[in-house]
This record gives structure tokens, sequence and C-alpha cells, in this order.
């Protein structure tokens, strides 16, 4: 199988103040297409600057990062953004819903920044919308849905665009166990349709589930531990 | 994006925040309101002195006895500074130029009248039967001057229908023995009001023939002579022809001074435009403060929704699409608020008519046009400063906001 990710010699170093801060230093990692990986560890291991790395939301300031083979760190802020709008999905912990729109619109919002023609986003959205069980909830906004319901819009936005691969930032944090048990599955189930699934979290129990957990700790990868899935 | 979605996401980011949005779209509409009204003001006094001087008559070419200053030095004023007379055969004479179509002599002096035991001080006009059509004056009751020679005139008098008024009140004027000066006239014509206008008011004249008027005051020159031109075009031509005849009457010298009313009307046309140029350049200037305060509240405007900025970003939205999205709004709230300004305005113009209804206060297409031209640019203009700055958040600190 092709790699999806390979990351080579990933330097990361903030500047605060006087100091500088190494967020990530000398990361080596691939990860092939249809994984599920957990990327845990303490806050402040650099668990979320690798994420945003990998969703091309920031830049390294060394080494290099192949994304299906092509090097994206080097690409124009617009050729990033088409990869961000065709191969990436985010899903955020505090949603990151437009409040002004409706959940409809807010599934559709990847295809009208992408200029897709309006029957087509219909058509898709429409679909989503009855994959996730948000039918009858499609012209609510984001503050007339659930937690649950708003991660499961959030969830519906991500793929919308059919990317190559799910980032999920601490995708159940604000939910409670019974709903954040239900996002899970429906992320595994996207996952087994082959979309490859990174989830950071500091949860050990939901980050025993991939099949494929790091450790971070002080911006490097202490442990690589992959547990054999079992079949289901 | 494509543009329906634009419009329609920037009218959602409008709406998402309506007092922001009423305030900026108020600010705009002020801006605009005030050029128009403020050039429908200007234009209105332009419009307003052109029609007087225009009611005085169309086509006219004045001749006045005497050199003005208008003709700078001349080597003859400096040793004979006393002009020639300016006299009914002069006026006479001009009958022969081309471009002329008729004209008026015109003896001016103050009198008494008197009927029975009223008497009042009046301004007396010697003229002839043209003056009527020259002047373009109205008869409310009887005829005007008999034509016939110049230098005899019968008895006849026209007055003024204030002079009627205080006269005769209700008692019919028309076959009436009026005294002018020493003289027995009757009264063959009454004016018609005019009301108030920049001209002589004829209300307060009465109309004697000019032979007779010249006897009155003991003098051979006339005040003016009215001439008028057959058309606009020949205007210039009666000038010449008029100077010229003039001049060779007058042994070579040009002792009098020819106006056409086309001059002063020029002149006060020149001098309004410029002044509703200038108020319209006062106007502008709050509509470059609405300019800046879209380009403030913008500016905030994207303060407070980096997270929705870092969200679009994630979600895939280029720069470009961004910056594009701030100015569609920018444009939009610009664009609306100019509209009602121009609304606002045209109703204001609207009510100065209504309560000045002599004063033509429309806006004049030009300063709508440029009102809305500048209400737009300025609003896209800056607007570019807020949606670069938009297009440049970094996603990672947009999104870090929680």
């Amino acid at each position: 199988m092709a790699a999806l990710i390979e990351l080579s010699g990933i330097e990361r170093v903030f500047q605060l103040g006087d100091s500088a801060v190494h967020a990530l230093t000398h990361l080596n990692l691939t990860v092939d297409a249809g994984e599920y990986v957990a990327v845990m560890g303490p806050s402040g291991s650099g668990k979320s600057t690798l994420l945003n790395l990998l969703g091309l939301l920031d830049h390294p300031n060394a080494g290099s990062y192949r994304l299906e083979g092509r090097d994206v760190t080097t690409l124009s802020p617009e050729e990033q953004a088409r990869v961000r709008s065709q191969r990436i999905g985010f899903v955020f912990q505090s949603f990151h819903l437009v409040p002004r729109l409706t959940a409809a619109e807010n599934i559709a919002l990847p295809m009208t920044l992408a200029g897709i023609p309006p029957d087509e986003r219909q058509r898709r959205v429409t679909r989503a919308l009855a994959d996730y069980g948000l039918a009858n909830r499609a012209s609510h906004r984001p503050n007339e849905l659930s937690g649950g319901q708003r991660q499961r819009v959030a969830i519906a936005r991500a793929t919308i665009m059919q990317p190559a691969m799910i980032l999920a930032d601490e995708p159940t944090g604000n939910l409670d166990r019974a709903t954040g048990e239900d996002v899970m599955r429906l992320l595994e189930e996207l996952n087994g349709q082959g979309v490859t699934l990174i989830i950071v979290t500091h949860d050990l129990v939901l980050g025993a589930r991939a099949r494929r957990q790091l450790h971070m700790e002080d911006g490097s990868l202490r442990r690589d531990e992959r547990t054999c899935a079992s079949p289901t | 994006m494509r543009l329906p979605d634009l419009i329609g996401f920037a009218r959602g980011a409008a709406a998402g925040n309506p007092l922001r949005t009423a305030l900026l779209i108020l600010a705009m509409a002020i801006g605009v309101a005030a050029v128009v009204v403020l050039t429908a003001l200007g234009d209105g006094a332009r419009r307003y002195v052109v029609g007087e001087f225009s009611s005085l008559g169309t086509n006219l070419v004045i001749v006045l006895p005497g050199r003005s200053q208008t003709g700078g030095f001349n080597p003859g004023n400096a040793i004979t500074n006393t002009p020639r007379d300016l006299t009914v055969d002069d006026a006479q004479a001009l009958l022969r130029a081309s471009a002329v179509r008729r004209l008026a002599p015109l003896a001016v002096g103050t009198s008494e009248i008197s009927v029975g035991g009223k008497l009042r001080e009046v301004m007396v006009a010697g003229t002839t039967a043209e003056f009527i059509d020259v002047r373009r004056l109205e008869l409310a009751q009887g005829r005007f001057l008999a034509a016939g020679d110049w230098r005899r005139g019968a008895n006849e008098v026209v007055i003024g229908a204030k002079v009627r008024e205080e006269l005769f009140a209700a008692t019919p004027a028309l076959g009436q023995l009026v005294r002018v000066g020493d003289r027995r006239f009757r009264v063959v014509g009454v004016m018609a009001a005019t009301g108030q206008g920049l001209g002589m008011n004829t209300d307060e004249l009465v109309i004697i023939p000019v032979s007779l008027a010249q006897a009155m005051f003991n003098s051979n020159t006339l005040f003016r002579i009215l001439v008028e031109a057959h058309s606009r075009e020949s205007i210039e031509p009666a000038k010449t022809q008029v100077t010229d005849i003039i001049k060779q009457r007058h042994e070579g010298e040009e002792d009098v001074t020819v106006i056409t009313q086309d001059a002063v009307l020029a002149t006060f046309d020149k001098l309004l435009g410029a002044l509703t140029l200038a108020v319209a350049g006062i106007a502008a200037i709050s509509l470059a403060v609405a300019g800046i305060l879209v380009m403030n509240v913008m500016l905030v405007s994207v303060t407070q929704r980096t997270a929705e900025i870092g969200l679009l970003k994630a979600l895939g939205a280029t720069a470009a699409t961004i910056r594009t999205a701030f100015i569609v709004e920018a444009a939009m709230l610009s664009m609306t608020g100019a509209l009602i300004g121009y609304l606002l305005g045209e109703g204001g113009a609207a009510l100065l008519r209504q309560l000045y209804p002599t004063f033509p206060a429309y806006p004049p297409d030009w300063a709508i046009l440029a009102g809305l031209g500048t209400a737009l640019v300025t609003g896209i203009l800056f607007g570019v400063l807020p949606a670069r700055q938009a297009a440049r958040l970094d996603p990672v600190l947009a999104l870090g906001r929680r």
C-alpha cells in the first residue's frame, strides 16, 4: 500500500519572546492510506501542532511533508487551499460551525467554497443529512442542535468533499460519554470505508481504540505502537 | 466560489450583525443624501437665476449710453469722457440692422401721477408699442401704446397693476383721465401683475410714449435701447451691427455699451455652477468619512470573525475567496447605503420644491452619478484593507481562539 503521509525531519519552532520553543523536533512519520491513528500525549507535547501541519494549516521550519507522493510544503497558498479542500476533512473539538448558517448550509460550505453547482450540492447534502440521521434538522441553526448533532453536522461537513483523510482534534472533548461514543462510531465507520483517520486525544481509552497509537512528548515521537486490528 | 454564493454569503454575514450593518448603511446614506440635497440646492439656485433672467425677454441685446469699463482703456475716453446722448434717432437707425427683429427705446424718470384727490410718486417709462413684445410682458386690461411715429405720441398711458389698485381700487381704470407730471393722459391699458422679479418691476410703472416722456423730463437721451435679435444665433451679429451703426452716427466713437443677456446669464451660470461644485465637494467629504467608517467597521468585523475566517481556510477557502467575500460585503453595504441615501436625497429635494415652489431644486444628473459612484468606490476601496487583513489571517491562530 502506498504511503499517504510521509514526514521526514520535520522541525517546528515557535518564537515566544526571547526563547524559542521547539514544538516539533526531528519528526519522521509514515502513515498509510486507510490507517486509523491516534496521536496521544500530554498538553504541550506538540500533537496539535502535528495535526495542523498534517492539515496544511501550519508550515514546518524544516523537513518535508509528502502527501500522496507530492511534496506539499513547497506548494503555493492557493494550491494548499485546494489540497485542503479536496483531500482533507477537519473535525474540531468545539465543532466550529458557522452560527448563522443552517445545518444543511454548514454541511454544504466546503462545496460552496469550492464552487460546486447548487443542484449537485443539494443532492450531496440531502444524502449526507440522511446518512448522519439529521434529515429533520436540515434547517436548524447550530444553537438549536444538541452537542452530538453539532458534531455530526461537523463530520458530515468534513466528509462532504470525499477527502482522503480526516483529522479530528479531540472530537469527543465537548461531548458526554454516550454521544462521544456515537461520534467515534461514526468516524470509525468512515475509516472502515477506507478514509484515513487521524485523531488527536489525551484520552487513553479513546486512543486505545485506534489500531496505531503515536505517543508524543516534548515535540518528538516517543512510541509508535500498533495493536492488531481486532476483526469484527 | 460562485458569484450568487458569494453574494448570499456576504448578505448572511451582514444580516448576522444588524446593528453594525444598519450603522454602516446609515453613514453611507447620509453621505449620499448630503450630496444629492446640496447639489439640488446649488443647481436650483443656478436654474432660478437663469430662469429669472430669461423672463426679461429672449435674444435681448441692451444698448446703454456711455462706455463702461468693460472695454479696458481707450485713448478716446481720456479726451472726451462725456458721452453723446443716445437718441430716439439712434434707436430708429438701429432698425436698419439685418439681425435686429424689433427694438424699443426706453427713457426713464420719476414723476407724480394723480387722479381724483389721490397722488402717488411713480417711475415713468417712455417707450414705444414694441416694448411689450420685446420685454415679453402681458396686459391685464385694455391695450398697449398705439404704434405710430416715435416722435409724436398720443396722450395715452398704460399703468402697472399696483398703480391701478392704489389709484382706482375697485372702480374701472380704462378710459379715465390721469395727470402725470404736468400733462393729462388717458388710461388705455393695465399691465398684468408680474410679481417679484430681478428686472424692473412693471407693477409700479406707468408707461407713456417716448416722445412725451422726453419732453416731460426735458432730455434727449434714452436710458436704454432694448433690441431683440431674430434668434439666439443672431445675438452676436446684432451686437456688432448695433455697435457699428451707433459708432457711425457718433462720429466714429464707440461711446455706448452693448450688453447681451447671454453674457450676463453666462456669468451667473458659471458662478452658480462653481458654487454647486464647491457644495458637492463639501458633501463628498462626508462620503469619504462614510468610507473610512466602512473600513473601520469592516476591520472590527475581521477581528470578530477570526474564528470563522480560520474555519473557512481550513475548509479549503483560498485567500482570494476570503478577500472577495469581504470586498463583496463592503460593496454591498455601500451600495445599499448609497441607494437609500439617493432616495432620501430625492425626497429632501422634493420637500424643498414643495416648500419653495419657485425654487427648482432638482439634483443634477452628474451629481447623482458622482455621488453613487463615489460611495461605491470608497466602499470598495476602504473594504480592500480589511479584506486583505482577513485573507492574511493565520488559520491556526484563528482556529486557536475557542
